[in-house]
């Protein structure tokens, strides 16, 4: 299933796994971004119900 | 909110489908280079990493001015929203652009046109994303921002267009090309335009949620004024 890289495989796999890592890097910082802005939103908005 | 609420979760999807076939296709079922070897694996995020950080300074740069213009806040916290995504491809461009150059150029590094135009977009990244950090009033911050990308839009054009401007250094032309003589074979550009497609939407992806989280805190800096004033 692995293809053959060859003497450039050093190469080819680094650059694949950097460019996953900070994919998944971004992905993850903007997943847990939006994560903890929807609960301090729906907390504000709660405290603010119970104080009318 | 409620409109981005249905996109979302089909644009998750498209781009899962799009990138992982790209990318999958690249690394796996396309044949090596007769010059290149397999280091033209490398493209099929080379490109699309490329592509998208030109592309996302420039929506930033359309975003900056319905801003500066319109003074329409969404606008200007998606611009903010797509520095990030936008920081993230140009750190992938220059990576693997220096991993791929070292085995076919000899070095990492070269002061190239295109080279050096993409390490200032990258440095006008850094430079936007710490100057919405540093200044507390939104509105401000907004314009200063805005400037610095229009200021920024130049290398980012440059970064595209530096090698048909000076016509020197080390960074070959455009992979894509009308010209059948430039253009990369359809074993490789096939996939290669998968890659791109999913790049490209998972830009959108990535801008349309962190918007979302921008206009989130925004609403929370406006509720918790408001608790304060009464």
């Amino acid at each position: 299933m692995m293809p053959d890289l060859g003497k450039y495989a050093t190469a080819v796999l680094s650059a694949y796994g950097i460019s996953i890592l900070l994919i998944a890097g971004v992905i993850f910082l903007s997943l847990r971004a939006s994560r903890k802005s929807r609960n301090r939103l729906s907390q504000l908005e709660e405290r603010r119900k119970k104080n009318g | 909110m409620r409109a981005t609420d249905r996109v979302l979760p089909a644009l998750v999807v498209a781009t899962a489908v799009f990138m992982g076939v790209g990318l999958i296709w690249g690394f796996f079922f396309t044949p090596d280079d007769y010059k290149q070897g397999s280091t033209v694996k490398i493209i099929f995020l080379h490109v699309p990493a490329a592509l998208m950080a030109i592309n996302a300074w420039l929506m930033m740069l359309i975003a900056s001015l319905i801003w500066l213009i319109r003074r329409h806040h969404v606008s200007a916290l998606a611009a903010k929203a797509a520095a990030p995504v936008g920081v993230t491809m140009t750190l992938i461009a220059l990576v693997t652009g220096a991993i791929w150059g070292q085995p076919m150029w000899g070095t990492y590094w070269a002061w190239d046109p295109r080279l050096t135009s993409f390490m200032i977009l990258f440095v006008f990244y850094l430079g936007y994303i710490a100057l919405w950090a540093a200044i507390e009033d939104k509105d401000t911050a907004g314009d200063l921002t805005s400037i610095l990308c229009l200021i920024g839009s130049v290398f980012a054009l440059l970064s595209r267009y530096a090698v048909n401007f000076w016509n020197q250094g080390l960074h070959q032309g455009a992979s894509l090309s009308m010209d059948r003589e430039e253009h990369v074979d359809s074993a490789f550009s096939t996939p290669l335009y998968v890659a791109m497609i999913g790049f490209v939407l998972f830009f959108f992806t990535l801008v349309l949620l962190r918007t979302r989280t921008e206009i989130r805190l925004r609403r929370a800096q406006a509720l918790i004024a408001r608790e304060r004033q009464g």
